[in-house]
Order: structure tokens, then sequence, then C-alpha cells
């Protein structure tokens, strides 16, 4: 392709950075010295095109290294990868996590978002702006991009640590939590849950470039194994080392648990541990039955996506093998973001070698060579530990040619997210893979038809394929006995907000939400009173207090009129501000919109407007009848699932705990033509 | 990448080689049932009925994005509304083009974009803004426009706090840095079209693209760079396909700011470029006997209404009177 370049080079640090992820550059046609050969050859075509699904993780590679990028990096990765600088600038400006100024290297994510909110992210945050300044990415937006902040009361330079305010952060368990990043070779993180201002304002300890990251050959030559993780596994100084999964799954060590019983028993970074437990029987047994007995299984099992649109992963799984084109791809989906949702962080954490499994039997079902782990930016315990079972099972060929002498051949490679809730939408997720803008695409075609790389593909959630593994080991019928009649299984729920005990819980499909709550609040002497339940996260909607007998079933959540989602499970009680918590949805959903559709993209920005004036006092009916024109027009002309789901949670307050329900009818302001409400009616 | 069906090639005494027959599907669209070859869109669909579906983002000329949402349609049975511009007719489908839902949204398309974008120059929207009983002003003032840059810098995933006080608009100053056309942001709808035809639709130049997410979503060239900078060619068929008057040429600019440009007293005359030989379409519009602006018919087999510099913008000579001319930034005037 005839591209014209960014002329800036790069520094050494940032070419180093592309070159350590991309190999050293071929020719002077990839950004390589110019040599007379050069001269002589041109590199292009498919070959020097198709390389283009290693923009994000070479934008990942700067951004880790460096902490920003600049000109010279963008130019570089262009260069090596033949992406045309105009476009790589919109992918690397589609995502939070990247920034495009020079910024602080260590910047701090305070999670605001609802569960955090409620447990205090506030207080934390103003002191955070006292101390370190106003958040943001640490830059003026002025071209020279030098950090503005002056010296701080408390002796800081303020550009040492920039802080910004994040979206649900998935350690509702542990709420107010902050995951600090640090960029560096190897980048740095740590977790500070529930946040401590101390602790996160503290001065960075520099850390000695590279000292962890190679470790010095050995006498006899051979090179001890190096990390394979993309981050350093010593936590920030002077930040606490996080707890183990286990902390956040009050019911570990039941012999019960189908799902998380290997939590807290199994050592997740060793995979002889994870045999010990039972680990790859499953996988044998799979190989045993053949890919359409394992898609069988599954079938009969009734298993249904777990990510929240509970699509029966059997059809799926079938629809992809019975596809005549080839290769065939499965996609894993832990881009798990939606707010109040943290279960398939813990089965990372804890029980990584499961997923990995369970990726291989699902890749065998439908015949796939490849699969893609796509895990969320905000992760990185759970990418260490993931990255660490890959090598591991790689090891010992249980991925790779010829898994268990089988003849099937399978690997798994790990894409990381960089802060985009809409990348886990089962079409925008593919586009992030490729390196394009994370936007979802519009169906049809499917994906079972035309998925990853335009090939047939297999879409699944992360707890939805662990699920896999107790169905292929147990047969689908005894699977199908768990739960009810048409909603089978386990089912993990992510309980958080005020319960005594926050976690994951592993119940059977049928349980109610006050069987739920009895289990969180198991111990407790007096069960805090709850006001407000939000069921499905930011996408789902509101219970009431006196709601809690509904079950925990697809069709008891669709019969009362609210959704279980990704199983969110958000407690709030009388001290939590519902107007505020409603601004919080949608500044969220405004955040998070890729753009590509009005609807969303104004409709986000209309309904927080009206929210703003509701919950600031200057709203009347007019706003409301607003948002319901807005949130119809939303849920009916969107193209993709954030959008048709971004009013749910605002139309359950509104009809179900009557929030708003004192507005005045009319202030002083006539502002609207507003047409009858074309919702239903509240309850 | 699926392989292309093989076209046949034409024996030189043969038959011109037509494409295959192809099926007829019945669609029903407003309770009538139409037959429309195997492919069409409902878009399609509706234009054989005569039936006027409102169209933004969707170009003749280019792969449908299906982005702005204002042609949705109701197809019987589905969950949500379709993209009519976008949706391949099926066979048995049943098609609802002006249902309540369908008129619902299309208005609220309307009202969400003209509250946020500047729609002036926009054709079709004082129509259609009375056809479905929209108010884009019903969300309250509009918010100042954002200084020139402002937007270009704003950080994915978050914003200013907001009060409601004023709605958010896209507004913000022209870009006009170079001397053949102006990028007038402010009116931009995000239809895509521009980087479509920039990119591999037509032009294969990418000096644009979409930077941003959600409301802060731009078309943008890497960093922002000027568009001398940039990769542009100045070939001006971004400007042709776009729907708003957002990119517009540096006269037409000039002249609506002047308050002189009257599309009345215009006159348009398609002739053929003279510049080489491949012949490309011109039209040619021409207000008080200058030529004011180019552009090339979209229905040319070989072009499709993409031209270069040369045809897009290199017609001085026609009318080089002088005391005439239109050059800016102090340009020399030619003898």
């Amino acid at each position: 392709m005839d591209l014209q370049h960014l002329d800036t080079p790069p520094s050494d640090a940032e070419r180093a950075a592309v070159d350590a992820l991309l190999g050293p550059p071929g020719s002077a046609w990839e950004g390589g010295e110019r040599t007379g050969a050069d001269l002589r050859r041109a590199d292009g075509g498919q070959a020097a095109r198709g390389r283009r699904d290693l923009l994000l993780p070479a934008l990942h590679a700067v951004n880790d290294r460096i902490g920003w990028i600049s000109e010279g990096a963008l130019g570089y990765i262009c260069r090596r990868l033949t992406v045309p600088p105009a476009d790589a600038y919109g992918v690397a400006s589609f995502y939070s996590m990247f920034a495009l100024h020079e910024r602080p290297k260590r910047v701090l994510h305070v999670c605001t978002d609802i569960a955090c909110a409620a447990k205090g992210s506030g207080p934390i945050c103003r002191t955070l702006e006292e101390r370190l300044g106003a958040p943001g990415h640490g830059a003026d937006p002025s071209p020279n991009g030098s950090p503005d902040n002056g010296p701080r009361p408390d002796g800081h330079s303020g550009s040492e640590v920039a802080w910004v305010e994040s979206p649900c952060l998935g350690m509702c368990e542990r709420a107010p939590a902050a995951l600090a990043i640090e960029a560096g070779d190897p980048p740095g993180y740590a977790v500070s849950a529930p946040a401590d201002p101390d602790v996160l304002c503290a001065p960075p300890k520099a850390r000695p470039a590279g000292a962890d990251a190679a470790p010095a050959p050995s006498s006899n030559g051979h090179r001890p194994e190096a990390h394979p993780t993309t981050f350093s596994p010593e936590a920030l100084a002077p930040m606490p080392a996080e707890p183990s999964a286990e902390a956040a799954v009050p019911q570990a060590g039941d012999p019960g648990l189908l799902l998380l019983g290997r939590i807290g028993a199994v050592d997740p970074t060793d995979l002889d541990s994870y045999r010990a437990a039972g680990g790859y029987t499953a996988l044998r047994r799979a190989i045993a039955l053949g890919p359409s007995g394992v898609i069988r299984e599954v079938t009969d099992s009734g298993l249904v996506g777990r990510g929240g649109a509970a699509f029966p992963t059997g059809r799926k799984w079938a629809g992809t093998a019975q596809r005549p084109e080839a290769p065939r791809y499965l996609v894993c989906n832990a881009d798990e973001s939606e707010p109040g949702t943290f279960k398939d962080r813990v089965l990372m954490e804890g029980d990584p070698f499961s997923v990995i499994e369970a990726m291989t039997v699902a890749g065998f079902a439908i015949g796939a060579a490849r699969g893609y782990l796509y895990i969320r930016g905000e992760y990185p315990l759970a990418l260490s530990r993931l990255e660490n079972a890959i090598t591991r099972a790689r090891a010992r060929g249980l991925l790779g040619e010829d898994i268990l002498g089988s003849g099937f051949s399978f690997d798994i490679e790990i894409r990381r997210g960089a802060g985009a809730y809409i990348c886990g939408e089962e079409t925008a997720i593919f586009n992030s893979i490729e390196g394009l803008r994370g936007e979802p695409r519009s169906k049809p075609p499917f994906p079972v038809e035309r998925g990853l790389f335009d090939r047939p593909t297999a879409a699944n959630n992360v707890e939805t394929l662990v699920n896999v593994l107790p169905i292929v080991q147990m047969g689908g019928p005894a699977y199908a006995r768990i739960g009810t009649g048409s909603s089978t299984g386990p089912k993990l729920f992510c309980v958080s907000g005020t319960v005594a005990r926050p976690g994951v819980y592993e119940v059977p499909f049928g349980a109610t939400l006050r069987d739920l709550l009895g289990l969180a609040n198991a111990g407790a002497e007096s069960p805090p009173e709850p006001r407000a339940v939000l069921l499905g996260g930011a996408a789902g909607g509101f219970l009431r207090g006196d709601e809690l007998d509904v079950p925990l079933t697809f069709e008891g959540a669709r019969e009362a009129g609210t959704t279980l989602g990704s199983g969110v499970v958000l407690v709030l009680d009388d001290t939590v501000d519902l107007p505020a918590v409603l601004v919080r949805i949608a500044a969220f959903f405004r955040d998070e919109s890729c753009g590509q559709c009005v609807p969303c993209r104004v409709g986000t920005v209309r309904q927080e407007e009206a929210l703003a004036r509701l919950s600031g006092g200057t709203g009347d009916g007019a706003d409301i009848a607003l948002l319901r024109d807005v949130g119809a027009a939303m849920r009916d002309a969107s193209i993709c699932g954030l959008g048709q789901t971004a009013w749910n949670a605002v139309e359950s307050a509104i009809d179900r705990l009557g929030v708003f329900a004192d507005v005045p009818q009319r202030r002083t302001l006539p502002l609207t033509t507003a047409a009858p409400s074309t919702t239903k009616e509240a309850p | 990448m699926t392989a292309a069906p093989e076209t046949p090639a034409p024996s030189p005494a043969g038959p011109v080689p037509l494409a295959a027959p192809r099926r007829l599907v019945g669609v029903t669209v407003d309770g009538e049932e139409i037959r429309v070859p195997e492919g069409s869109t409902l878009l399609d669909a509706c234009e054989t009925k005569g039936i006027d579906v409102p169209t933004l983002c969707y170009g003749d000329t280019l792969t449908p994005r299906n982005a702005c949402r204002v042609c949705v349609v109701e197809v019987e049975g589905a969950r949500t509304l379709a993209p009519a511009c976008s949706r391949k007719a099926e066979e048995g489908m049943s098609v609802l083009t002006d249902s309540e839902r369908v008129r619902h949204s299309r208005k609220l398309v309307l009202e969400l974009l003209g509250s946020s974008v500047d729609l002036s120059t926009t054709p079709g929207v004082p129509e259609w803004n009375e056809r479905y009983d929209a108010a884009p002003d019903r969300f309250g003032p509009r918010a100042e426009p954002a200084p020139l840059g402002e937007r270009d810098a704003r950080h994915a995933g978050e914003h200013a706090p907001v009060d409601g006080a004023a709605a958010a608009t896209v507004e913000q100053p022209a870009k006009d840095d170079n001397d053949l056309y102006v990028r007038d942001y402010g009116k931009c709808i995000m239809c895509y079209k521009c980087v479509d035809a920039c990119g591999e639709q037509w032009q294969n130049t990418f000096a644009i693209g979409i930077a941003g997410r959600g409301f802060d979503a731009r078309v943008s060239t890497e960093f922002d760079v000027g568009l001398p900078d940039s990769a542009c060619v100045y070939c001006g068929n971004c400007i042709e396909v776009c729907p708003t008057g957002a990119l517009s040429f540096t006269t037409e600019f000039d002249m609506r700011q002047e308050g002189t440009w009257d599309e009345e007293r215009q006159t348009q005359t398609t002739t053929v470029c003279t510049y080489c030989g491949v012949g490309c379409n011109v039209t040619l519009h021409v207000q008080d006997g200058q030529i004011v602006k180019t552009s090339s018919p979209h229905d040319n087999p070989v072009t499709h209404g993409n031209l270069c510099i040369k045809g897009r913008f290199g017609y001085q000579h026609v009318q080089n009177a002088p005391g005439k001319d239109r050059v800016r930034g102090g340009g020399e005037t030619m003898e």
C-alpha cells in the first residue's frame, strides 16, 4: 500500500518496545535501517497488511513500557504493520487506557461505579484531588502536552502520578477499589481495595528497569524460566499484594460447588495441582466422545450463554461446526465489564487452567485450530494467571500439536482489551481483535457464519465455557437435572453492595433472590434491609426490597420484567442516593458508547442530561417523558445491545422504585412537545 | 477472504456476458406484496414501491454503514427495528415503513441529530422534521461551541460533569487549513462516508479516520494534523459524498459566509474533464458566470462520482479573468 507515514522517528525505548513484540524490522519498508538492497525490493500486499491484528498488542507494548503513545511510536507501529496513521490513531484514541500525549508513568484508576460509590469512592476521590490534583491523564490538552501541575501542598510534584475516575473495575466485593498501573519494562500494577488514599498517594519507588524481566542466565548456560507474564508479579510498592481469589468466594470449600470448587483448593499457578483436582479429565472425555458427541452433550445440557444474552450454547457450537468455511475460530469473551460483575475475574484468577481446558474442549467441538481469549485491560492478575496457565499447558502438550495424542491441534492467543466496555459485545470483540476500532458490526451476518476474520466463530463467555467441563464429565442430561426445566445448571452471581459477605456465589437456577441474599448475609446479626437490588448490571434492572421472592431463573426474571444479565446482584440500602446512581449509570453508557449510531451516541448524552436535571432539582415531568422517548428510540433503533439496554436500569428505577415520582409535572420553563409514552406502564 | 465467483472471460466475438438472472424474492411492504431481485435491500424495495424513506448516512456509491438509523423500518417478528439501507430483503419478510415505532425512532433520530449538530445545510431535514413532528430544540438551549482543537484532545471514556442546563453539541469552528476545501465538523453527523471514500472503498489514501469514542467520536487525521501535513491528495471525493455540507469547497464556504451563495441562481453543466484521457464527467456549478464548485455524476459507470485533484479543483483556468480570482491567503493573481 502506498501510505504516507509520519516523519517523527520513534525513541529507542519505543522502538525496542515494538520490536520486542514484532521482532526486528525486515527492511526499511517496515521501519528498519535503509540499505541499498531495499531499493530492489518492495514489501507489500497481503503479507504486509495481514498483520493488522497485531495493532492492539503493539499499542499495548508501547503504552506498557512508555506510558503513552507518541507520534514517533505510532508512526513506527504503522510502518511495521502497514497501517495508515489516521487509521491507527483512530484505534488508539478509541481505548481509554491509551494516552496520546505524555502523562505520568503511574496512573491510578479509581472505581467510581455503583458498587464502589455506595462504599465510599467519593471521599477517596476528594482526598486524591487534594493531594494529587484534578483527575485526568496528567497532561493538559495544549499542543506541547507538558503536565501543568504545580507543586502540591504536601510536597508532591504532582507529575509522578496521575489519577482517573474509572468505570467498574470488577472488584466490587472489595469496594471501593483502585488499580494502579505503572509503565515500565515490565509494567507493574497493584490493587488497593478497599482503596487507601495514603497508599495510593505515596510517591512511587523507582523500579530498576528490566530488573525482574530477564533473570541472568544460570551457570550451565540454560536460561532460567523468564517471567511468562506481561506484568511484573511484584505489586507496586508500597501497595499490598492482592488477596487470593478465594477471598472473593465465601462458599469456598463447599464440596458441592461445580464451578467454584477448585478455587482455594488448588494452586492457580500449578498445572499438577489442577490435574490432581480432576483437571483435564473433561478434555480426555471430550476426545473420547468426539466433536459431535461433545456438541450433543452440551445441547442436551440446556446450557445457555452466561454473558447476558442467554443464547443456547449447543446451537451456537453446532451452527459453527457445520459451516463449510475454514478456519473456524473460538473466542473466549473475558472482557467482563458490566458494572457489578466480577465472576469471570474470580474464575480466571482462582482456576485459570479450567478456562484453558474448557476453551480446548470448545475448540475441539467446533473444529477450531485457534482460540482467542480476549481479557479486559483492567485485569492484570487474571492476565498473568492465564499467561502462566497457557505457557504451562503448552509445555505439557495440552495445547499445541496433537493434544493428548488425539490428532487435534489447538492453541490459544490472549488479547488484552484497553478500556472499552463495548468490546464485550460479541461482534465488537472481533473488530478489536482484528486491530480495528471496537465498533459492533450489524447483524446479520451472525458470528457463526462470519465472525472473527470473517470466518465462522463461536464466541463464549468465560463462565459459559467453564460450565462445559462438568457437562462433559457428568453428561448433558445429568447436568440438565440441575436447576429448573428451562434454566439448567448452576449459576454464578456477583453479590455486592450492602450485604455481610459480598462475593461470587454459586447456586443452582431456581433459588430465589431471598435465598441468595440469605447466603450472603449468613451469620450477620441483623442483615441490612435492602431498599433496591440492581439485577443484571447497568444493562439490567432494579427490583424493590420487597420483591426478593423472584426466582433467579431466566424465565423468572423475565416474568418479573427484569433480566439476570451477567449475574449482578447489587444491593443498595437507604443510605444510597438513587438519583445519583442513575446519573452514574447514564454517564457510564455515555462514556462507553462507541459512537457509531445516532440513537446511542446522542441518546446516552441526552439521557444523562435529563437525569442530571432531575437529580439536581431542576427537572420536571417533561424530562421523564423525554427519557421515555429517548429510551424507546435507543431500545428500538440502536445497532447493538449497549444502546438497546442503556435505558433499562433507568426505566426500572422510575417505574418500579418510583424514583422521581415527586418531581413536579412542569416547572416554569416550557420545554417540550413530548409525545405520550410508548413504553410499558409501571407495574 | 472468500473467493469471488469467477466471471467468465468475454470472448471477443461472443455475446456480452450478463450477470446470471437474479431470483426474485417476495416481501410485503406496508401490507402490499412485491417482488424484488434477490440481494436487494429493503430500501430498494421501498423505492420500487415509491415509498420515500429518509436517509442520511446511506451513500449510493458506498457500502451502507447504517449508522444514522433514520431509515429504520419495522420487520415483523424482529425485536428491534432494521436499517432499510442495509438489511437485505428475504422471502416472506413483512415490513412496515410508517408504523408508530418507526415514526418514533425516526423522529428521535432527527431530534437527537438536530440538537447536537448544525443541520442548516443538510438537504431534506426541514421536510422530515415536519413529517415526523420532530422538535430538536426540546432538549434545552444548545451548549456553546467548543474552541478549535478541544474536541480533538478529548480522552476516550470520560467527559466533563454534566448539569443538564444545556444540550451538548459537536459544534466547533470550521477547520480551514488549505486553499481548496473546508472541514466544518460542527455540521458532521458521523456518517463515515468521507472516511470510506478516502479509504478502501474508493481513494485508498487513508488520510482520515474516525477517532475518539462515543459522543466525542470525530473524523480526524492522525493526531489532528492539518490537511497539508496529512496524506490528503485533495481529490475531494469526501466532499462529493458528504451529506450535510460539513465538507465544502472553500469557494462555497466563503460565499455562504458572505451570504452570496444562492443555489437558485446556479446552473449545473456536466462536461468531460480535459486533463487526461480517462474522460471523467465533471459537473460545473456556475453562479453569476463563475464556477463555484464541481461535482461528478454518481451514475457514471467508470468513476462513480470520483475525481482527482485536477478534475475537482483545477478549473481556475476557465475563469482566469483579471480581478475575478478567488485565490485566498494573499495568493498572486495571474495576469
